[in-house]
């Protein structure tokens, strides 16, 4: 059990972490999510005793960490897979930490086993590739078979074995009652792995809600409705039905209608009853990706921007179109859209949040309001060479509101 | 990489319902400084650069006494009563730079590569850590110069036997071996303690070795006859002057003289040693 209260941090006049209040309980994963440089190492860091908090304090099963009898067999964390000297082999490394808190020294093999660097044990860490350096990290995490588990950035660097054995061995880290507490930029992985959140920005705390509770509270979930396409009058039909049900109706790029408000039973009544046919008839959760990009879009601070290479480039031949931007490369609003906000849907965008065009951060190839693309293309070639079904080049004539992604294709 | 498997077999979920909380197999100990000592003990073998400063200084103190040896020896001079334990001296001062370089690197190598958080993660009390350092960096430095002094020591003893060089008395045998000894042990966790509170490799040494010429230097260059005072202090307390002190060839009569060298190298490292102590509890990692 991790408790944090009133956490703050300073460095000079920065502030890296400010009041932040949570718990970790035991017998779960806990994801730790927040955008780079939103305080989640600093936190970490608190947590083991490494920094001192300006205010506030955490605790780990009731004491500071540095005032844990053995410290190691209680607690043990994964900061940085690079902090070891890289001319000790990966054995005297971990039989150093051993002997550091009176850990036999058998057990030593038996992590390197565990890991799976049992035939590298010898060789000078500075030759190690990332993920085996990051492996090293874990076995010295696992040492100490300690109750609490802190990872930061577990699966950075390793080989997709590695990232399902790392899934896993959360997992089973947590079924056997321990407290498992997990950073990652690595949103699928977090939906396969924690069942709670914690998400900070800015040194905040963002939000503290079971992984399930997030989705749903930062995002839109729909179902998908195709009636036949050789009869554009039963959509029409439908989803007027739907409207009048209470309903709310998007029509999408290829036909399809998107539904909020109603459930998947009732749709099909409703084209039931107005006699339509149904081609499909789906739900579609929002990815957590989604929802992370909604909730932490104010909280960015590291925002990417456009390569100009101004200066540096040819003149384009008159007449030429200057190259469409690749989708999602630094844009003003390029994570995703918000959710449809006509009424009945829960909505919890940080106020402030702007709603911006929608960007195609989640979908490839979905509509896209580009704001890089609308100067050009409009002053040189009113007619974009493009039919309006071609998405970047058409960006008026799609409204904001119905402008919206497919967040269920980033999955 | 082989294939790792999943270490824990028991997967079962409702397990932790029942009972929250986790329970090691392995016996938990409480720990003390032993267990610092033999996790340093550790670390100092298992690096290359122990090895290399180690083997250095050693090359330097044996290969270099024995070369003056072998040159006084050959001229037939008469060293007119003279102990023999004092052509060691050169050796050493030159020895002492790689003494303290693995002073610097014991504490300030662990920040450079960031083991310094693995480290205090795995031993959040820092004070001990510190002091595990610096006990066993002090043993290793004494044991290894007092070995290479007395071998020295007794080849030139053997080599000057004809060169009317006199029998060295016991106090100049514990001098120039002990002695000498403990101050250069002292000297690097002196630097140890710098290493601390630098907290860079490049750094630290650089203040070290500074420490050690800048006096002389500086000392060199006073010509002014108001200075003469304090050229005259520069040169007595200066690190090589106190270091010839253990061999009775002072550059001055007056000035430290007999152990003096080692309280003041004492007192120096005790309090540089005490501010790495404040500093590390202090400070963020």
């Amino acid at each position: 059990m991790i408790e944090a209260v009133g956490l703050t941090k300073r460095y000079g006049d920065k502030t890296a972490v400010y009041n932040l209040s949570f718990q970790v309980r035991p017998g779960a994963v806990t994801g730790f999510l927040g955008p780079n440089g939103s305080g989640k190492s600093t936190t970490m860091r608190m947590i083991l005793g490494l920094d001192n908090p300006t205010a506030g304090h955490v605790t780990i099963g009731g004491y500071p960490y540095r005032k844990l009898p053995n410290a190691p067999r209680q607690v043990g964390a994964l900061l940085d897979a690079k902090a070891v000297h890289g001319g000790r082999s990966a054995r005297n490394h971990l039989l150093s930490l051993a002997q550091l808190s009176g850990i036999p020294a058998r057990r030593v093999d038996e992590v390197l086993g565990v890991v799976g660097l049992h035939d590298v044990a010898g060789r000078r860490s500075k030759g190690f590739s990332l993920g085996m350096g990051q492996r090293l990290g874990i076995a010295a995490a696992l040492l100490g078979d300690p109750q609490v588990l802190l990872f930061d950035e577990p699966v950075n660097g390793l080989d997709p074995e590695g990232i399902l054995w790392v899934r896993n061995l959360m997992k089973a880290l947590a079924a056997e009652g321990r407290t498992v507490f997990v950073s990652s930029h690595l949103m699928s992985e977090m939906a396969l792995t924690a069942d709670h959140l914690i998400v900070i920005g800015r040194g905040q705390l963002l939000a503290d809600m079971s992984v399930k509770d997030f989705i749903s509270a930062n995002s839109a979930d729909f179902a998908r409705v195709r009636t036949p396409d050789t009869e554009p009058q039963q959509r029409e039909k439908l989803s007027a039905a739907i409207t009048e049900a209470g309903g709310h109706v998007l029509p999408e790029q290829d036909g399809a209608l998107r539904v909020t408000g109603l459930p998947l039973p009732r749709i099909s009544d409703i084209a039931h009853d107005a006699d339509v046919r149904l081609w499909e008839l789906s739900p579609h959760q929002a990815s957590l990706e989604e929802a992370y990009m909604r909730m932490t879009q104010g909280a960015v601070d590291y925002r990417s921007t456009a390569d100009q290479k101004a200066g540096l480039q040819q003149p384009l031949p008159p007449g030429a179109q200057p190259p469409m931007p690749v989708p999602g490369q630094g844009q003003p609003g390029w994570y995703a859209p918000p959710p449809p906000q006509q009424g009945g849907q829960p909505s919890a965008v940080p106020q402030g949040a702007p709603q911006a065009p929608a960007g195609p951060y989640a979908a490839p190839g979905a509509p896209a309001a580009n704001p890089y693309a609308q100067p050009a293309p409009q002053g040189q070639a009113p007619q974009a060479p493009q039919a309006p079904a071609a998405p970047p080049a058409a960006p008026p004539t799609v409204p904001t509101a119905s402008d919206v992604t497919k967040p269920e294709d980033a999955r | 990489m082989s294939t790792p498997q999943p270490p824990m077999p028991q997967t079962a979920a409702p397990a932790w319902q029942a009972a929250p909380g986790y329970t090691s197999p392995i016996p938990v100990v409480r720990t003390h400084l032993g267990h610092a000592i033999a996790s340093e003990w550790t670390k100092i073998k298992s690096v290359r650069s122990t090895m290399w400063t180690l083997g250095v200084f050693v090359l330097l103190v044996v290969g270099i006494g024995l070369l003056t040896g072998l040159i006084v020896a050959g001229q037939d001079a008469d060293l007119g009563g003279e102990s023999p334990l004092t052509l060691g001296f050169f050796g050493l001062l030159l020895g002492s730079m790689c003494i303290m370089t693995l002073g610097v690197l014991t504490t300030a190598s662990e920040y450079g590569t960031g083991m310094i958080r693995t480290t205090t993660v795995a031993c959040p009390s820092r004070a001990r850590v510190l002091t595990a350092k610096a006990v066993v960096f002090f043993l290793i430095a004494f044991v290894v110069t007092l070995v290479s002094t007395t071998l020295v020591g007794f080849a030139h003893v053997a080599l000057l036997e004809g060169s009317g060089a006199k029998d060295p008395s016991g106090g100049e045998w514990l001098k120039g071996t002990v002695g000498i000894s403990l101050y250069l042990a002292l000297l690097g966790t002196l630097s140890l303690a710098v290493g601390s509170i630098i907290r860079h490799s490049a750094g630290a040494i650089t203040i070290m070795i500074g420490a050690v010429l800048a006096p002389l230097v500086i000392a060199l260059f006073m010509f002014s006859s108001s200075l003469q005072d304090v050229q005259q202090a520069l040169f007595e307390y200066s690190i090589p002057n106190q270091m010839s002190i253990f061999y009775a060839n002072s550059l001055s009569e007056s000035g430290p003289s007999g152990w003096d060298p080692l309280w003041i190298m004492l007192g120096v490292t005790a309090v540089t040693l005490g501010g790495a102590f404040a500093l590390l509890e202090k400070r963020d990692v």
